[in-house]
């Protein structure tokens, strides 16, 4: 496979970047509803 | 009182002052809040407004993310492998082509994520949409993800397809442009101490940049580019060897999905994140 640096490199940065998005995110909701749920214990989502 | 509870009324029903009132006011910022003027809206925009009750969204996502998550994880993975192993080389560009299989979902998703951020704008600025400020801000760091994704992409496509990481050409720059417009939209929405003012502020920033999409899609057609023309449209058959094509729509699709995905788990936290500031605060205002 030719110009295989440039290949890896996009496919790499593409897995980072959705990577690093989809993990923050989950990271993010879940500290939330753990803080929701200690304030009110009745608004369970 | 007819049409509702009274709320410059107190529960004992003596007439608040007018610093009580404006506090007892539904507060836009208030995710329970609901809007005067939703009563005196078209049914379709009541509709809108019934679906975007926080705590119903809440549900609701709370039951699509998980699907939604797996499809995007497993057609993501599909479309790289069958891009990265089994999709054949171009004659001309040899297997640098490939980085197609990222480069294009991400530019497809750079611009029509931006469609959305205007979507919101409108419904926000409008209609007032109790979640459509919300949305708009937690599109627009993802929507800069996806376009420097898809700058990066292209650089490293443009280094061996043309012998340049980046040059001045009308597709490429008005690409540039549409990433300096969602992280102008990122700083201006907290810019502001008052939210709402941040709020409308990125709104109208986003609205004056959709001007930009359709110099996206009609640079390579309107000058004289190096970045080639567009190979699937609308209107006409793909000019694209089908073995490259079902990669390319099943990638494309996949990032969809975690795009989706993704804005609904941001939009969740925010939600919740709201709701614990208005809970506490709630709080804060009880205890004296």
């Amino acid at each position: 496979m030719d110009h295989l640096t440039y290949i890896m490199a996009s496919y790499g940065l593409a897995v980072v970047i959705g990577g690093g998005f989809a993990v923050s995110a989950w990271a993010r909701m879940r500290r939330a509803r753990r803080r929701l749920a200690a304030i009110d214990p009745r608004g369970r989502t | 009182m007819r049409g509702g509870p009274d709320i410059t009324r107190a529960a004992h029903g003596r007439k608040l002052p007018e610093p009580a009132r404006l506090q007892t006011a539904p507060a836009r910022d208030y995710v329970g809040g609901v809007d005067a003027t939703l009563s005196r809206s078209p049914q379709p925009v009541r509709n809108l407004h019934r679906f975007a009750n926080p705590g119903r969204f809440l549900r609701i996502s709370g039951r699509l993310l998980p699907p939604l998550a797996v499809a995007a994880a497993i057609l993501t993975a599909a479309g790289f492998a069958w891009g990265l192993f089994f999709a054949p080389a171009d004659w001309q560009q040899g297997d640098s082509v490939r980085i197609m299989y990222v480069h294009v979902p991400a530019a497809w998703l750079a611009s029509s994520g931006y469609v959305a951020l205007a979507v919101c704008s409108v419904l926000s600025l409008v209609w007032r949409h109790p979640l459509a400020d919300l949305a708009a801000v937690e599109i627009g760091p993802v929507g800069a993800g996806f376009a420097a994704l898809c700058l990066a992409t292209g650089s490293l496509w443009g280094k061996p397809t043309w012998g340049a990481w980046w040059v001045w050409d009308a597709r490429l720059t008005s690409m540039l442009v549409l990433f300096f417009l969602y992280l102008g939209h990122v700083a201006l929405v907290r810019a502001f101490d008052d939210p709402q003012r941040g709020y409308r502020a990125g709104a109208i920033l986003a609205l004056v940049g959709v001007v930009d999409l359709p110099i996206i899609k009609f640079s390579v057609d309107w000058w004289n580019t190096l970045h080639q023309p567009s190979t699937i449209t609308l209107t006409g058959a793909p000019s694209m060897y089908v073995g490259m094509l079902w990669p390319l729509l099943i990638c494309a699709l996949g990032f969809t999905l975690g795009f989706a995905a993704i804005v609904t788990a941001r939009l969740r936290a925010a939600v919740m994140e709201r709701r614990i500031r208005a809970l506490l605060m709630a709080r804060a205002r009880e205890s004296g």
